[in-house]
């Protein structure tokens, strides 16, 4: 970043606060904070849920996720626009007509209230540890930028994330979320068109030999993490959860207008989502071909981290394996330019020969990687070892023109400051509703006191998040972590709504414990999956298990316990 | 409490051309349909 860059971030971020600051100085209302607001027209609504879902993560995470494993992980998303039609078509209206503050309320006006504070606290938790990865986000744009330790770079962006969002700062951040949107997309086609200019003439079947383009996976296998079957399935379970049922996103579409709005904004998600995260993971497989090609490739993208060692007393090491690199790169390139020879001018056999010399040149190129990841893990336990996050901020570092970089990193840093800051606001609010309110009835009309109190429970839920994120290290890519927490704890939560909406004959105690049951039926499976990595499913899978398992056991109990488990709807 | 009757719209959806949210819902099923069948296509052919 040079001089302009500079100029052009801080201008951005203060000009940001300013605007939001003067456009929110005569707001100070409850139901605004908790709930947002009611005039919200659909195109808002849409953006809104497009935004917290697209946050930063997804911008930085996703090319690097392809730009490892191809585009499978877009069958991830198969399964949210059906998910999206359900929501509309059941959830949405019943939240509406009761007027609800939070999903979980419901579960009590329906159920009693330990079946709400279960829902509850299942929200919280998986929510507060997701807080702990989404914390990543911002920090990886601020450790690479500045060069920062990332463990303190998480702390610094923390703090600022919670005072930001207690402070009411987030209003001025998401006054111009539209904005922001708009101009990450037009930072996103400006390094997608500098990318395409930078892209031989075959891109496009270079990465489909070298296996990035594979986007779709019919192969009926249980233990491959993307398949058409497990986004299918899966992917349906994992989006009604989360748009059905968790807070943060409920929040969004339930302060609409009228129906109409919440429903249009849902399918504008709907018809949107896929093809957007398309053009996200085409821009991850045109950035491996790229690296393919370019002469400076790090063998390990999070520089700031393989610097660090290589300035260290083992540096040797380190060096010797950027070297090696260095070599099996070059060969590399010479292999693939010599299957596009082939593959143009030569016959069948010449051209079935020079992509296996090819794919075993990038085998070899992907285990030396490896042979780097393990290394920094031997010298340093502590080390970051996933450094898939650090494709994409590189190349806008190193790629893009002096200014557009400077304006990318301030509206992305924006934008996953803004995304932060409806987590933690989603979780003070729960916390203030569905705990706090229910163990302290009196106080529960008391407004300025619960406003008060939300925000003591976002600084909470802040603070939670940064030492997550500081005690696990990310050993996963950031937007799959999320996606594995959420199918570890979403089910049992997303069964006990199926069971509300469509068993009335079960009552609050069976469903309670189903879920109880279904809760730690998954997290065994999780475990037993780790533990043994032959027995092992995608994570995808736990998700219609955990449901189905918590509407089985529903039943089951529903018949043993009768009467004695009808509902005792919770007063508040 | 009774589930929700799926087709029964409390409004209009006020989208040119569908008096009812079952054909807005038909809509998005089929252009997810197309944009799946786009997607096993592309993956086929750059295989």
């Amino acid at each position: 970043m040079n001089a302009l860059d500079w100029f052009v971030l801080l201008g951005t971020m203060l000009g940001i606060a300013a605007y939001g600051t003067w456009r929110t100085r005569h707001t100070d209302n409850l139901n605004t904070y908790l709930k947002g607001n009611r005039n919200t027209g659909w195109l808002t609504i849409g953006l809104s849920v497009m935004a917290t879902q697209a946050s930063t993560i997804t911008y930085l995470s996703l090319p690097g996720q392809a730009y490892e494993n191809g585009m499978a992980f877009i069958q991830n998303y198969f399964g949210l626009p059906l998910a999206m039609i359900i929501v509309c078509a059941v959830f949405l209206p019943i939240y509406r007509k009761l007027g609800v503050y939070t999903a979980y309320e419901y579960l009590g006006k329906r159920f009693d209230a330990k079946t709400r504070l279960l829902g509850a606290s299942i929200f919280l938790l998986q929510r507060g540890l997701q807080a702990g990865i989404t914390i990543y986000a911002p920090a990886i744009i601020l450790s690479t930028v500045l060069g920062w330790r990332l463990d303190l770079t998480i702390i610094f962006t923390g703090l600022l994330v919670i005072v930001y969002t207690v402070t009411g700062g987030s209003a001025a951040v998401n006054l111009t979320q539209k904005w922001q949107m708009a101009i990450i997309f037009g930072g996103m086609i400006t390094a997608f068109v500098v990318l395409l200019t930078k892209l031989p003439a075959d891109a496009l079947h270079i990465a489909g030999a070298m296996g990035k383009l594979q986007a779709v996976d019919f192969t009926p296998d249980l233990q491959r993490r993307y398949t058409f079957w497990s986004g299918m399935l899966g992917g349906l379970f994992l989006s009604l959860s989360y748009f059905g049922t968790d807070q943060s996103q409920v929040q969004r579409y339930i302060g609409g207008a009228a129906l109409r709005e919440g429903r249009l904004g849902l399918m504008f998600n709907a018809v949107f989502k896929i093809p957007m995260q398309f053009l996200i993971v085409m821009l991850g497989a045109m950035l491996f071909v790229f690296y393919q090609f370019e002469p400076h490739t790090p063998v390990f993208f999070n520089q700031t981290e393989w610097r660090l060692h290589v300035e260290g007393p083992q540096g040797g090491k380190f060096r010797a394996i950027e070297e090696k690199y260095s070599v099996l790169h070059a060969d590399q390139q010479a292999k693939i330019r010599a299957w596009v020879a082939a593959r143009d001018h030569g016959s069948v056999t010449d051209e079935s020969a020079a992509r296996t010399a090819m794919t075993d040149a990038q085998k070899a190129a992907q285990s030396l990687r490896q042979e780097a990841r393990d290394t920094l893990k031997a010298v340093d336990p502590n080390a970051q070892v996933k450094d898939s996050d650090y494709v994409f901020i590189t190349f806008i570092l190193t790629q893009l023109p002096h200014g557009v970089v400077g304006l990318l990193i301030a509206v992305m840093f924006a934008s996953a400051l803004s995304s932060k800051a409806g987590e933690l606001n989603a979780l003070g609010t729960t916390s203030t509703i569905d705990l706090w309110r229910h163990f302290r009835p009196l106080a529960a009309h008391d407004e300025a006191r619960n406003v008060r109190n939300a925000k003591w429970f976002t600084a909470l839920w802040g603070l939670f998040a940064i030492g997550f994120a500081l005690f696990v290290s990310s050993a996963e890519n950031l937007i799959e972590g999320l996606n594995i927490v959420a199918s570890i704890f979403y089910p049992a939560l997303l069964g006990v709504f199926v069971v509300a909406f469509f068993l009335k004959r079960v009552g609050g105690s069976a469903v309670f414990w189903a879920a109880v049951t279904a809760q730690i039926l998954v997290l065994t499976l999780f475990l037993l999956g780790k533990i043994y990595p032959r027995y092992e499913i995608g994570y995808l899978w736990l998700n219609p298990i955990g449901v189905a398992a918590c509407v089985f056991f529903s039943i089951v109990f529903q018949m043993i316990f009768g009467d004695r488990a009808r509902t005792q709807p919770d007063p508040i | 409490m009774n589930p929700p009757d799926p087709h029964n719209s409390d409004e209009s959806p006020g989208v040119p051309g569908f008096r009812t949210w079952r054909g807005v819902y038909w809509l998005v099923f089929a252009f997810f349909v197309l944009v799946v069948m786009l997607l096993a296509i592309f993956s086929r052919y750059f295989a």
